[in-house]
Parts: C-alpha cells; structure tokens; sequence
C-alpha cells in the first residue's frame, strides 16, 4: 500500500534487502512522522484574543521557534472488516495528545462508513484536514475561534453515500462534546451532535467541486472564560450555561489543466459559520441572568500552484461577535455590542522540493483586535517520513 | 415539482442494464477491460494519461463511482496507494475491497521490475513491490488478460462463454501486434535513451533500449540545474540517441536537454488517450514505437 518504514521490532530484518523486498508489502501498520516547526515573529502579543472574542478560545501562536503540529501516525488494517488509525500531535504550546484513534469500518457496504473513537468530526471542510496538510501556517480564524482550531470528539459517527453518481453523502455524529464549545462534562448519553450533508462532482476533466453545509449542537455547562472584558473597564472571569448551535456552509472548487494537479492548479475555498448561544451568564463569578449572542465567521482563500513543486495563496478572515441580548441583571456589567469586526489577510508562498518536504513563507496583516494592527512573519517547515500519506479531497 | 420528481429518480435510482459496472483506475486497464467485455461492461475510468499518476486525490468523483462499482481494475504496486485504499474506504462497497473477488491488480501478472533492495527515501518515491510503470510491458498482456477475464466470468458467470470468446480473440490479436511491434522496434535495439522520469523499465526491457541516465535525480524529485549539467556531462561520454518522456510530463527539462545537447525529445503516449493517436491499446503501442523509431531519425547536432 505504501511505504513501510522498519520498526525498532523489525531492524533486525530490515538489514538484510533481500527480507525488505520480501516482507514489506505485508508490514503493519503504516507509520508515518510528520516533522514540522514554525518561527513566528509578532508585534502583539499573541495570548491577546480578538476583539469580542474573549470567550471563545484562541490557540493563536506562539512567537519565535516551536516545533507544535509535529505528529506520529499509524495506520493498519485490522481485520477484513476494520481499519483503525491513530495520531498523537506536539501542539503548539508543547504539549503532547492524542488527536486521533478511531475505528473505521471497511465492509459495511450499502454505502455505509461506521467510525468509532476520537476523530476530527466531518463538520465543515477543513475540519477533518491534519495541520500538515494546511495551506497556511493556522487555521482561519473562525476556526480558531469557533472550534479552537478544529472539533475533536470522543464518539461515534454514521455516513451514508447515496449510490449515484454525484456524489451525496449524509452523515450524523453523537459524542462526548469533547471539543470547543463543548464543555467536555461527564455524563450518560451524548453530549452533543453533528449532522452533515456534502454534494460533489467533476465538470469535465478540468474541474471538481465539493459543497456541503453542517449543523453542530452542544448543551454547554459552566464554561468558564476568564480575562472577559466588562463595561467597568476591567476583565472578569465569567461563567455560561446554555444551548450553542452552530450552523455551517462550506465550498470548495478546484481547478487544474487535464486535471493534472502535479504542474498547475488553482483551489479556491471559502466557509461561513454562525453560532446561537442562549443560556445563563453569571458575571464575575456572582451575578447570573440571560445570555444570547449570535457570532458569525467566515473565510475565503484560494491557493495557486503555478509551477511544479512552488505554490502561492491568499486568504481572507473575518469574524462578527455580535450583539448580545444580556439579561437586566447584568446589563451594566456585561459588554453587548462591541462595535468591531475582527479580519485578517494572509499570503503564503511555499516551494516543496519533494511530495514529502515543503518550506513555507506567510505574511499576514492582522487586525483581529482593535486598535493593535499587527503585521505577521511566519517560516515554516513541513517533511513527512515513512507511510506516504493519502491525498485527501 | 413533477420535474423535481424526476430528477431525484434520475439521481437516485441506479441504471437497471444487467452489465458489470467497472471502475478503471487508468485507461489502459480500462481499455483492456473493454476488449475482454464489450458491451458487457460499463467502465468508468478514475485518471486520464495527462495526470501523473502519482498525484492523483480521492475527491468526490472518484467515491461515488467506486460506491457503484463490482469490480476495480487497477495497476496495483502501490501506484495509486495515496488515494485508492481511501477511496474505497469512503465508498462504503465492501465488494470491491483489496483482497475481494471485485478488487483486481494487474501488477500480480508481471515479473516487476526495480524491486529495491532497500525502502530510503534518499532515493526518491521508490515503491516496495517495484516500479510500477507495468503498462508499458506489452508481452505480459496476455497474462494479465487472461487473469481479468477469469475475474469477470467469476463475477458474472452468464456471460462467461463471452468472456472466454473475447479473451481468445484478443490474445491472438495481441500475439500477432507483439511480433509486428517487435520487428518494427529492430533498429530501437541497443539504443541508448535518457528518461526525464523512471518510468519506462519495461519498455526498455522489451525493446531492448539502454537507459544511460534520468533527468529525476531520483523518482519523483525536481530536476535541478546542477542535476541537469551532470546529464550533460554523462551524455558527452556515453552519448544517447532521445530524450523520453510521458505525456503528463512537464516538457521543460526534456526540451532543454534537446536543445543543449542535440539528441530529440520524443513525447510517449504512456497510456490510452495519452496522444491523438492512442485510442485504444493496439493503437497505444503502435503510436509508442513510431515516435521512438522518429527519434532516431531526427538530425543529430
């Protein structure tokens, strides 16, 4: 299937071609090594969230080296019946999890795919991507901030394909509500849902496309921000309990002479979020009344390879926290309008000299916080060792 | 709202024709598919001879067509490893599987070629079981064939006697398009060639053609300026007639080579449909070797 790399277990064979030759087709499991580090250099300080954004997380970056979004993967078949992969990632802050361990099944048939563990859940499009294969150095920012960076979850999800030939595929989750803005609470049952439809095809040989729209639901239960700008001019620690909805678009198409994506091509993809949050709000730990808001984020950004091995993108962000309707209790503490729309643009030019090392260069202009425009610089290096990795939609 | 009616029929509602529903991973399988089964099959093909096959994602497309298909024709080797095994994973067919009766590897039914002794990335985009080029290998048609038209008896035995006739047909045809190709070939003996990627051991070996070097330092690797000198330097003192290359391929390091050097850049269907000529695989091969055999001919420097 791919190549296999040697384990410490199989050194011992590994010396000798001749058992290489003859056993490498049947070596399981795949390993793969993702290698990566950025250097990032920023005006502002990163930690600071974007502006109406405090409750939300921001994964942002890390100034200077750091070698976050490195990854180990393995990947088998297990029987006829069941394929299983695992991914434990370094992030950006140094800590080490495991970001992926899911059961897939092979032979349901019907156009059935059962999946089963911790997986990125198929809200979206680029939620289910691997950092690796990342365009840009980060995520856009509505993911950033609605999904702090992607949604992983601890459960279960169901797909169906439809047997035609444009491509529908539906597909539901249920899990722990693991992820943002998932609150992670121990309990019986589910603590939060996905439902999603994708419809996709080729026009002709030059060109394929991806629609899709998704809907994520959480009950979320004393999610605690702190540093929480107030109207007293001060930052506060609050605390929500409530219903989050979030209903999602996304399309992506792509485009390449002769649908030959080695020399030439041009993708162009664009998302939009809006979140529905309703619950309680308690203020600075104290006083609790109603809490609305509806935040909406979207993204666009289109990626041009222009010759083999160099390819050059452009992406837009743009954020809306919304106006939000606080209960009389806290009208005068808790900020409801603030007045700004968080964006930020971003080019990137990266030069792979093989399919298993890139080199890249971001540039962005942030001004996700008001009044703090910052100017970005960011250098990145990407290599991937063993199992050579699957070309994903 | 009737015409609504009507188009979700249309979508949903799969063609009721008793043919196998073949999906093709390249057009010469395709094309060989269609020679055993005639209108017996309905065949999809995944890639085009203008995509390099290496670089080929697993979008939508090529899902849903899996989704439908009883039988995968593909090359194997590891040639379509970064998208294949996902694409049928995300289709949901369990009869299509690898090692189902609905899953078909050409590269079973050839000796390969380029097995490497060791698996290092140093040397580029090498695969485990061997190059996996193997369309190129005109005498191992017959052995292939006959493997995939016992696979379309097993999957469809009503039409076995079909099968059987047309795989008989088509191996004598071949046997005697083998020998025509073989004796046009005699002055391609002891040729000496350069390849701008490592993609044509089988052709060499058949027609006897001498790979003097690569414009890929390795598989899958840019050829760089400082490579390129080196090709120069290796062609002044073993000196090649052509310069190869499959029709996907940038033609930049080919040309540039050509002109440097004198010898002719000669452009390889590499598949069905890889040039006008190429529209089925008699025509592939009859193409391939009257574009060598005008390499020779092109004036030298």
């Amino acid at each position: 299937m791919n190549i296999k790399i040697c384990t410490a277990l199989a050194v011992l064979l590994c010396h000798s071609p001749f058992a290489i030759a003859a056993n490498n087709t049947s070596f399981n499991p795949a390993m793969s090594l993702i290698l990566s580090g950025t250097y990032a250099e920023l005006r502002r300080d990163p930690a600071l969230p974007a502006t109406g954004f405090a409750m939300n997380p921001n994964p942002g970056h890390e100034q200077g080296f750091n070698i976050g979004e490195s990854e180990l993967g393995v990947s088998a078949n297990i029987d006829p019946d069941f394929h299983g992969s695992a991914t434990m990632a370094l992030g950006a802050d140094g800590t080490f999890s495991m970001e992926n361990a899911y059961v897939q099944t092979n032979s349901f048939g019907e156009g059935l795919n059962f999946k089963f563990g911790r997986f990125f859940s198929g809200l979206g499009y680029l939620n289910e991507q691997h950092a690796h294969v990342w365009d840009f150095v980060d995520q856009p920012l509505a993911y950033a901030a609605l999904w702090n960076k992607q949604l992983g979850e601890d459960g279960v999800q169901l797909k169906w394909l439809a047997p035609t030939d444009l491509f529908i595929e539906l597909g539901g989750e249920l899990g722990k509500g693991r992820g943002f803005p998932g609150t992670d609470t121990p309990k019986n049952g589910s603590g939060m849902g996905v439902l999603f439809a994708h419809l996709g095809g080729d026009i002709g040989t030059d060109h394929n496309w991806r629609i899709g729209t998704s809907l994520h639901q959480t009950k979320r239960i004393a999610a605690e921000s702190t540093d929480v700008p107030d109207l007293h001019g001060g930052s506060v620690t609050n605390l929500f309990t409530g219903d989050s909805q979030t209903f999602g678009l996304d399309f992506v198409w792509k485009y390449s002479p002769n649908g030959n994506i080695s020399e030439r091509y041009v993708k162009f993809q664009a998302e939009y979020f809006r979140r529905k949050e309703s619950g309680d709000l308690t203020y600075a730990s104290t006083i609790t009344d109603r809490f609305s808001v509806t935040q909406t984020a979207w993204y666009a950004q289109s990626v041009y390879q222009f010759k083999p091995h160099w390819r050059a993108a452009l992406r837009y962000d743009q954020l809306d926290p919304g106006t939000a309707q606080v209960g009389t209790l806290n009208a005068a503490n808790v900020i409801s309008n603030y007045a700004y729309t968080p964006t930020r643009t971003s080019w990137m030019l990266d030069y792979s000299p093989s399919e298993f090392s890139k080199f890249r260069l971001q540039l962005a202009q942030d001004k996700s916080r008001k009044n703090l425009s910052d100017n970005q610089l960011f250098l990145q290096y990407i290599m991937s060792l063993g199992a050579h990795g699957a070309h994903s939609y | 709202m009737r015409n609504l009616t009507i188009l979700i029929l249309l979508l949903v509602v799969p063609s009721a024709h008793a043919t196998l529903n073949v999906f093709a991973c390249e057009p010469e399988w395709a094309a060989l598919t269609q020679e055993l089964a005639g209108d017996k099959a309905k065949i999809y093909t995944a890639t085009n001879a203008l995509q390099d096959p290496h670089r080929i994602e697993a979008r939508p497309s090529l899902i849903s067509k899996a989704r439908g298909a009883q039988l995968v024709v593909c090359t194997g080797a590891e040639l379509e490893g970064a998208w294949l095994p996902l694409v049928l994973r995300e289709a949901g067919n369990a009869a299509v599987m690898k090692g189902k009766a609905g899953n078909f590897e050409a590269a079973h039914y050839v000796s390969m070629l380029e097995i490497p002794g060791k698996l290092d990335r140093t040397d580029g985009d090498v695969h485990a079981e061997g190059n996996p080029h193997i369309q190129l290998d005109a005498p191992s048609y017959p052995a292939i064939a006959k493997a995939l038209s016992t696979r379309l008896s097993e999957l469809d035995p009503n039409n076995s006697t079909i099968y059987a006739m047309r795989l008989q047909a088509f191996t004598q045809k071949w046997q005697i398009a083998l020998q025509r190709w073989q004796q046009q070939a005699t002055p391609l003996k002891g040729v000496s060639i350069i390849v701008q990627h490592k993609a044509f051991p089988y052709l060499t070996a058949w027609l006897g053609l001498k790979e003097v070097t690569s414009l890929e330092p390795k598989p899958g690797i840019e050829p760089s300026a400082s490579h390129l000198a080196q090709v120069v330097a290796t062609l002044k003192q073993h000196p090649a007639k052509m310069v190869i290359r499959a029709a996907y391929q940038n033609s930049k390091p080919s040309e540039w080579i050509a002109k440097r050097t004198g010898v002719s850049a000669v452009v390889l269907p590499f598949s069905v449909g890889g040039s006008e000529q190429a529209k089925d695989l008699f025509s592939f091969f009859d193409d391939t070797i009257a574009r060598l055999l005008s390499g020779l001919k092109a004036p030298q420097r």
